[in-house]
């Protein structure tokens, strides 16, 4: 890839023949202004980003009975998804998510190449967002040049004025939106209604709105090209099967202008009539015809609009289209390339990938909804309690994750003759804890003075859910002293 | 940062930090300068690795020399802010101990409502309130469990707090007086005053007698006077007296072991065993709800 050319050169390079020139190790950016595109990749783009937004901007508004149905309480230290409520003790499920995402990430890149990027990136969601309303007020890509290269003027302060207004509205309701995950969203509506929103939740909005407004309105491929570290690794994920795409130069070169009247047998001409609508269209700013570049995100938005014009040209579809750099070099035919898709790397993604979604779902499935602690009181190893029981104390924290009221049935095993006793159990046994909260439960352990040589014994607390029957066991032990 | 006992730390933090501000001003400002040359005016730099692999220049984008800029006039504000440049304590005079008071404070804020409610309450009603009692047990097993248990019922030397038996009295104003200041239990070593070795086993069983335990009713007869110099503390009939912190010895309840052969060696031996002072520890208020909780362990009407 580093070999190819770069799309960054000052000093033209092809006219500068050998001669040494200066090279500058900074540039200013240059605005893109990307033209928009129609067609089958357009589309999936589109569709992915109604998918995504109606889930970002939607979910916070679902209740689940008495609360918001995803909600990430942090003060709580608490995290509802649905009927799932989870603390920080289920770190390991946010690990198992972030695993299964970047093993995801690797599939998909290894695949199909950059899908994440050009399809639901934030990134790209909100750039395409953005874009398009820029779109709506300014017009297409050569309006926009030239409304920018325009002196100053009522009407540009008009079009540039709007642009932002509702670049800033939904930047703002975005902010809003994130906000009201952390925050029950309907509350923190009324708060914006009223005026009376915390310090944090402003910060918070206008920060996380600012970021939008700023990564989607101005910053666009930059982030992708100087920032995001996952464009960078993706490029370790692909190899000469993965699909990407590709400019077919063998049809395409030699290119040269056309028009439907051009003998293509005559001119020897390629496909290509150098329209140069490609690199119109491109987010990034490049020229895919130079081949496979790290800016490249994947959006397809060059093939769909070469397409168009091989529609227009009447010659075949797929100039720049998905392929595979086998596909290209070695003139495979749909079907070869789709076959050399499945190959070791992706089925090795695959199984792990498959494998973790399952464990995490049994997992998630064989969760109780207590957990129990046991922590042998240290200070007193044993002692004689009245009838001459020998009797060991222990901390029992029953810690319970449900929403109710739940009673839990205490009874320990692994001695014979073992005694349960609690001050804070009623005669059954039984301690009840309140919703969502975690008790300290003093628990003694009795058994005939001398039953028992001295040393330790291993015993076993069970914890019994009353009312859904879950067990817990936990393990400790029980010294009897010389 | 008179924390650090050798003047080392502050040249080595000042160092570091002034060092690395003025490390990325200068390699901004030398990248700024050096204009590199592409031989082949290609925009490669005439690098070539592997036969044919090229190095090509990639410019930075400005906005991020920017950023560099943004971070380096940042950091000169931070520096005269907040203490980062040898021993001056920054602007603001933070430090990890104010801000550790500035939390504890403003948590305390928080929790003074309760309290001043807890504290008009009296001990009967705070002993039921199930938020009142509910602190208590925290701040029992974080304090009080390492030697009385987790479920109170202590252990040898130290006492049960669940039964109805004080050796310093059982009632609020005593609980209170004990968390406070602490106690301190003295039974000096009495064999002297007592006799011979036989008088010590002698006074021994009649001690054991005086809680109906097992023990010998000649030797108890034998011990009964000799006794007499046991009683200026634990009292005539051995019930004790919690002024002096005396415990009763006509109950069934042995802090310092049961027995004999026990009893004989706190004759020979005497004890001293001190409960530790929390006043420094708690507020007032906090004692009041501890003393609570303790009270209520045993004055408790399911029981």
């Amino acid at each position: 890839m580093s070999s190819k050319k770069n799309s960054n050169v000052k000093n033209d390079a092809s006219s500068a023949g050998t001669e040494a020139t200066i090279i500058n190790l900074y540039a200013a950016a240059e605005k893109i202004y990307p033209r928009s595109t129609f067609g089958f990749f357009t589309k999936w783009r589109w569709v992915m980003i109604w998918l995504t937004q109606l889930v970002f901007y939607g979910v916070p508004w679902i209740e689940w009975g008495q609360r918001q149905a995803l909600l990430f309480d942090l003060e709580a230290r608490r995290f509802y998804i649905f009927n799932l409520v989870f603390y920080p003790q289920d770190l390991i499920y946010l690990t198992a998510i972030l695993i299964i995402s970047a093993l995801s990430l690797f599939l998909f890149t290894a695949i199909a190449g950059r899908l994440w990027c050009g399809y639901t990136c934030p990134q790209t969601v909100y750039t395409e967002i953005f874009l398009w309303i820029e779109a709506k007020i300014e017009g297409d890509r050569a309006a926009r040049m030239k409304l920018d290269d325009a002196p100053m003027s009522a009407r540009k302060v008009l079009k540039k004025g709007g642009k932002h207004f509702v670049w800033i509205a939904f930047a703002l309701w975005t902010g809003f939106t994130f906000v009201g995950y952390f925050t029950p969203i309907r509350e923190l509506s009324d708060a914006v209604a009223n005026m009376t929103l915390g310090p944090w939740q402003t910060f918070w909005i206008l920060f996380y709105g600012f970021a939008t407004y700023g990564n989607a309105g101005f910053m666009r491929e930059q982030v992708c090209k100087y920032m995001c570290p996952y464009a960078r690794f993706q490029s370790a994920m692909f190899d000469d099967d993965t699909l990407i795409v590709t400019y077919d130069e063998k049809r395409g070169e030699p290119r040269g202008k056309a028009s439907l009247k051009t003998d293509m047998d005559k001119s020897k001409q390629g496909a290509c009539i150098d329209c140069s609508l490609c690199v119109q269209v491109c987010p990034t700013g490049i020229d895919i015809r130079k081949g496979l570049q790290y800016e490249c995100i994947g959006c397809g938005a060059c093939a769909d609009v070469c397409d168009t014009v091989m529609d227009k040209m009447n010659y075949d579809r797929g100039l720049v289209k998905y392929s595979t750099q086998h596909a290209i070099n070695l003139g495979w035919d749909h079907a070869q390339m789709l076959r050399h898709i499945l190959r070791p790397r992706v089925m090795i993604y695959a199984t792990i990938l498959s494998l973790l979604v399952a464990s995490l779902f049994t997992s998630l499935m064989l969760r109780t909804s207590f957990r129990v602690d046991v922590v042998r009181d240290r200070g007193v190893m044993a002692r004689i309690a009245e009838g001459g029981m020998l009797e060991n104390v222990y901390r029992l924290q029953i810690m319970n994750a449900t929403e109710s009221t739940q009673r839990y049935r205490l009874s320990a095993s692994g001695i014979a003759d073992l005694k349960v006793e609690s001050d804070a159990a009623d005669h059954n046994k039984s301690v009840t804890v309140n919703p969502a909260e975690s008790r300290w439960i003093p628990v003694r352990l009795q058994i005939p003075d001398g039953s028992i040589k001295s040393g330790s014994h291993p015993v076993a607390f069970e914890v019994r859910a009353i009312e859904s029957n879950e067990t817990v066991s936990e393990k400790s032990v029980f010294l009897v002293p010389r | 940062m008179s924390d650090f006992t050798s003047s080392f730390w502050p040249m080595f933090i000042t160092v570091i930090s002034v060092g690395g501000v003025i490390g990325c001003a200068l390699l901004l400002w030398l990248t700024s300068k050096i204009k590199a040359t592409s031989p082949n005016g290609d925009n490669t730099n005439g690098h070539v690795w592997d036969e044919n692999l090229r190095e090509m220049n990639n410019p930075l984008p400005r906005w991020w020399v920017w950023m560099f800029i943004i971070t380096i006039v940042f950091s000169l504000f931070y520096f005269a802010a907040y203490p980062a440049i040898g021993t001056y304590a920054g602007k603001l005079g933070w430090t990890q101990v104010n801000q550790y008071e500035q939390e504890m404070e403003a948590a305390n804020k928080t929790i003074a409502p309760l309290y001043a409610k807890f504290a008009a309450m009296p001990i009967d009603q705070l002993a039921t309130n199930p938020e009142a009692k509910a602190i208590g047990e925290r701040i029992f097993m974080n304090n009080c469990a390492q030697c009385h248990g987790s479920d109170a019922h202590g252990s040898r030397g130290f006492p049960n707090l669940t039964d109805k038996d004080w050796i310093h009295g059982g009632s609020p104003e005593k609980i209170t007086e004990t968390l406070t200041n602490g106690r301190v239990g003295m039974m000096p070593p009495m064999a002297a005053a007592v006799g011979t070795e036989d008088d010590v086993k002698n006074v021994a069983n009649y001690v054991l007698s005086l809680s109906n335990s097992d023990h010998d009713a000649t030797r108890a007869a034998a011990g009964k006077e000799k006794f007499a110099v046991c009683a200026a503390c634990h009292g005539a009939d051995g019930t004790g007296n919690q002024a002096i912190g005396a415990p009763n010895l006509a109950d069934n309840i042995w802090l310092h072991g049961a027995g004999e052969e026990a009893i004989i060696k706190r004759i020979n031996e005497g004890k001293v065993n001190q409960m530790p002072a929390q006043g420094a520890k708690f507020s007032p208020e906090q004692i009041h709800v501890l003393t609570a909780y303790v009270w209520g362990l045993s004055n408790n009407e399911t029981k």
